[in-house]
């Protein structure tokens, strides 16, 4: 099970470097995928099923079509570098690197390894009951942010703004 | 069993990679990918932190963090699709008109 989580965690992180490192859009929309694709696989690991298959269905499924689409549409071609991109590697990848080295001493100081708890039972009809019953104001907010969002979209990407 | 450390390991340099796109990328585009990488980092955690709970509630809370995340997705690309019909660019160096 470690054995998967790790190659599941090379792949994500690899890919990554591939969305941020690539220069065309198209490119990086495709490895983005395979991050969310290893992530799921993460979050089956990690005893979340209902959450793995939404991740499939609407991460790497709607929303990465939805980029795909787009950069199509648009036609965008590979970038070229500019002055503040080039200000941003020298300055901001070493302070990244700082970053992560402050943060990784942190979580590995204040989260020592221990037995995990026996899991919580994740399966939908739990999910569902919990969702139905404690988080029914926040499920029909998202229903509202849902409609505007739709037709914001709609009004956004008529031809004349 | 995976450690939480790892799980927030992972999670970490996911959001760190994020954050490096988004300010060494030049293109609209990729730049709210590495946004969208950014909330996944963060759900691997929500998601970690609930199995060592455990309980379900992070779960439910990277439901609706993808949920809104799909809503911020059409938003936004509606705002690029409007941006490159006014600008004809999707360059970010190009929209500095609200800069002093």
């Amino acid at each position: 099970m470690l054995a998967i989580f790790y190659m599941a965690a090379a792949v994500a992180v690899l890919a990554a470097m591939a969305v941020v490192f690539q220069r065309t859009p198209v490119y990086s929309a495709l490895s983005l995928i395979v991050v969310l694709g290893a992530l799921a696989v993460v979050y089956l690991l990690l005893d979340a099923p209902f959450i793995a298959m939404i991740q499939v269905i609407v991460y790497a499924g709607a929303i990465m079509v939805l980029f795909v689409l787009v950069i199509m549409l648009l036609n965008a071609r590979p970038e070229e570098p500019t002055r503040g991109s080039r200000f941003a590697h020298w300055l901001g990848v070493p302070l990244l690197i700082v970053f992560l080295g402050e943060f990784s001493y942190l979580i590995f100081r204040r989260f020592p390894a221990r037995a995990a708890p026996s899991a919580a039972d994740a399966s939908p009809e739990a999910i569902g009951h919990l969702l139905f019953r404690s988080y029914v104001l926040p499920f029909e907010v998202t229903s509202i942010l849902i409609v505007v969002a739709i037709l914001g979209a709609v009004v956004l990407a008529k031809k004349q703004l | 069993m995976i450690p939480l450390s790892h799980v927030l390991a992972l999670s970490m340099i996911l959001f760190i990679l994020g954050i490096a796109g988004f300010i060494i990328r030049r293109n609209v585009v990729t730049v709210f990918m590495c946004i969208e990488l950014m909330l996944n980092a963060v759900n691997l955690a929500l998601i970690g932190f609930a199995r060592y709970q455990p309980s379900l509630d992070g779960q439910l809370f990277v439901f609706f963090v993808i949920v809104v995340a799909a809503a911020e997705a059409a938003v936004g690309l509606a705002i690029i699709v409007a941006l490159y019909r006014n600008r004809g660019s999707l360059s970010i160096d190009e929209v500095d008109s609200m800069k002093l």
